[in-house]
């Protein structure tokens, strides 16, 4: 995306975006509006007034109204849209435009997590961010497989109250990594991938963040990046090769790298008491990426977990709740509820993420005390999981 | 690329984007004057001696600011670096506000609220210590410096601690030395005139 690029018109690249994500298509037949998690609690959102406003090219309606913010980017919409208009394109496109004229959504958290993230952006930062290694994980000082940590360390602290354990996911990321035989690099000085600043339309500052990872990877002269965190793999994956051409490197799931291990048999896990799961597919993994069946071998291969889908499951999958740290609301809590009812519903008594946001928006609607004790649901993340079951 | 500043005079008023609403922008940052002198220093890079930090403070409203004040009026001498943002309480001070300071240019922070057995609010004082061991922890991992962060319960009664406080914390942070992070985004700009008027 060249939104930032000096001399580009944000016009042209709206009016792009625009026949790029086959908007003009769009027969208003409602659907999207229909299926949105969003607007199914909150009626003042609907997808398609959006696109008709981008579409009319009425600027300064999109850049006065909050409901640009509101959208979870979760692609629900695209899955179910007959004409096939790709929202998550034009999402992205239509909130550069409008952070570039000066609309800003509500960050939650005090906007900490953004914060965070620009600063990141500093060349010279030396960050310690990896004090949190010890024994129980191999990792080494070259090799060819890096491991993208992405913000485990810093979710872990910001989101501590929670109860979310992201540092455990990373440590059994690499413990599995280690059971399959992949000894990863860690990147000292890793930034974020930039994942929330470009769904925030802050284009500009992702590109600074996507440059340093990049710059970084080269210089290890890895040729593999091994990411578990969904949303750094789509971004990685996708936005990058988008925005800087051919990576010189490849861009991995752990899903797909576990997958693969546990069909060749290199990879088993070990009996650890009998358990009814469940899968949330996160939106960047499933609808963004296409990964619905690797995450499901790998916790069918765990012996004594059984796995029921919920009805909303793979390319049905609802949100979370939350995307990229914006406009966190009474619907957002909504829409988790309903989810945690849904995943109760299915007898499971283990909800399984493999998305640390995920992990973290439905801890946090546990906070509710009245919904812990109906639900009486654990939350696991995959990661973890899989790793105290490793034969 | 221009700054954000830039681009915005740059761009032609009207016409061009007629959804443009006035942007929000970080006023108080932007409008906050150097203590007399300390800009010039830092223009001048004065290294050991000269450099002066920009030190935000953020005071609860029951002890510290009020301690403030009566070291003030105590006449009691301390380094005139800090900013001081009087907040209902502490406990509200979570790491977004500090990362956010910093990103903007300070070169440090202090977090000033009550002793646990004195809060106005009863638990505000143990929710402060809470959101700051976070925010340590945060600053500690970007490895910018943790003695940029700092964190004091100070009552109303206690003016000397305060005017100490603030002695140790400006000569720790001139330590340090200026804040890698300053301006990293680009948005703390003295403006013009009070760049002028300091030098």
């Amino acid at each position: 995306m060249a939104a930032a690029e000096e001399g580009v018109d944000l016009r042209e690249e709206m009016a792009d975006a625009l026949k790029k994500s086959r908007a003009l298509l769009c027969y208003e037949c409602g659907k999207c509006t229909g299926i949105c998690p969003v607007a199914r609690f909150d009626r003042s959102f609907s997808p398609r007034s959006l696109l008709v406003k981008a579409v009319r090219g009425e600027d300064a309606a999109l850049v006065d109204d909050v409901n640009v913010w509101s959208c979870l980017t979760c692609k629900l919409c695209d899955a179910r849209c007959p004409a096939a208009i790709d929202y998550g394109l034009l999402t992205k496109t239509v909130r550069a435009f409008v952070h570039h004229e000066g609309g800003e959504g509500t960050c939650t958290h005090g906007g900490a997590v953004q914060a965070l993230m620009r600063i990141m952006t500093t060349k010279e930062l030396e960050q310690d961010r990896l004090s949190w290694v010890d024994d129980s994980i191999d990792v080494s000082k070259t090799g060819d497989t890096i491991y993208f940590v992405g913000c485990a360390p810093y979710f872990d602290v910001v989101f501590s109250e929670t109860g979310a354990k992201t540092l455990d996911s990373a440590k059994g990321a690499i413990r599995l990594l280690n059971a399959a035989g992949v000894k990863p690099m860690l990147l000292p000085n890793e930034r974020c991938c930039g994942h929330d600043l470009l769904w925030n339309g802050d284009v500009e500052n992702f590109r600074m963040l996507a440059r340093e990872n990049l710059r970084m990877i080269e210089e290890s002269g890895a040729s593999r990046v091994v990411v578990s965190c969904p949303e750094g793999y789509a971004t990685m994956k996708v936005d990058y090769p988008r925005v800087f051409g051919d990576l010189g490197f490849e861009v991995v799931h752990l899903t797909e790298l576990l997958a693969e291990a546990i069909d060749g048999g290199s990879l088993t896990f070990a009996g650890n008491g009998e358990t009814t799961v469940t899968f949330q597919d996160p939106c960047r993994l499933g609808r963004h990426m296409g990964i619905y069946d690797a995450p499901r071998a790998i916790l069918s291969a765990m012996p004594g977990v059984t796995l029921v889908d919920m009805p909303h499951s793979r390319e049905r999958a609802i949100c979370c709740g939350v995307g990229g740290w914006m406009n966190c609301t009474s619907f957002s809590k909504m829409i988790q509820a309903a989810r945690l009812r849904e995943a109760k519903a299915t007898g499971a008594s283990t909800l399984v993420t493999a998305c640390p946001k995920c992990e973290i928006h439905l801890k946090c609607a546990l906070n509710d005390q009245t919904l812990k004790d109906e639900v009486q649901l654990e939350i696991a993340d995959l990661w973890a999981l899989a790793a105290s079951r490793l034969g | 690329m221009p700054k954000k500043a830039e681009r915005e005079t740059e761009r032609p008023p009207d016409a061009a984007s007629p959804g443009k609403k006035a942007r929000r922008k970080s006023v108080l940052w932007r409008e906050i004057p150097e203590p007399k002198g300390a800009h010039a220093a830092r223009v001048e890079e004065g290294g050991d001696g000269g450099f002066e930090p920009r030190i935000v403070a953020f005071a609860c409203n029951w002890c510290s600011y009020p301690a403030a004040d009566a070291a003030g009026i105590s006449k009691l001498q301390y380094p005139p670096n800090a900013r001081i943002i009087r907040v209902m309480c502490a406990g509200r001070i979570h790491p977004g506000f500090v990362l956010r300071a910093l990103e903007l240019g300070a070169d440090g922070v202090l977090v000033s609220g009550c002793h646990f057995e004195d809060c106005h609010y009863l638990f505000g004082a143990r929710r402060a210590a809470e959101q700051f061991e976070k925010t340590a922890e945060i600053v500690r991992m970007l490895g910018i410096g943790p003695e940029r962060v700092r964190y004091e319960q100070i009552s109303a009664a206690e003016a000397p601690k305060f005017a100490k406080v603030m002695h140790e914390f400006v000569e720790d942070v001139k330590k340090l030395g200026p804040s890698p992070l300053a301006g990293a985004t680009g948005e703390l700009e003295v403006p013009e005139a009070v760049s002028e008027e300091t030098t």
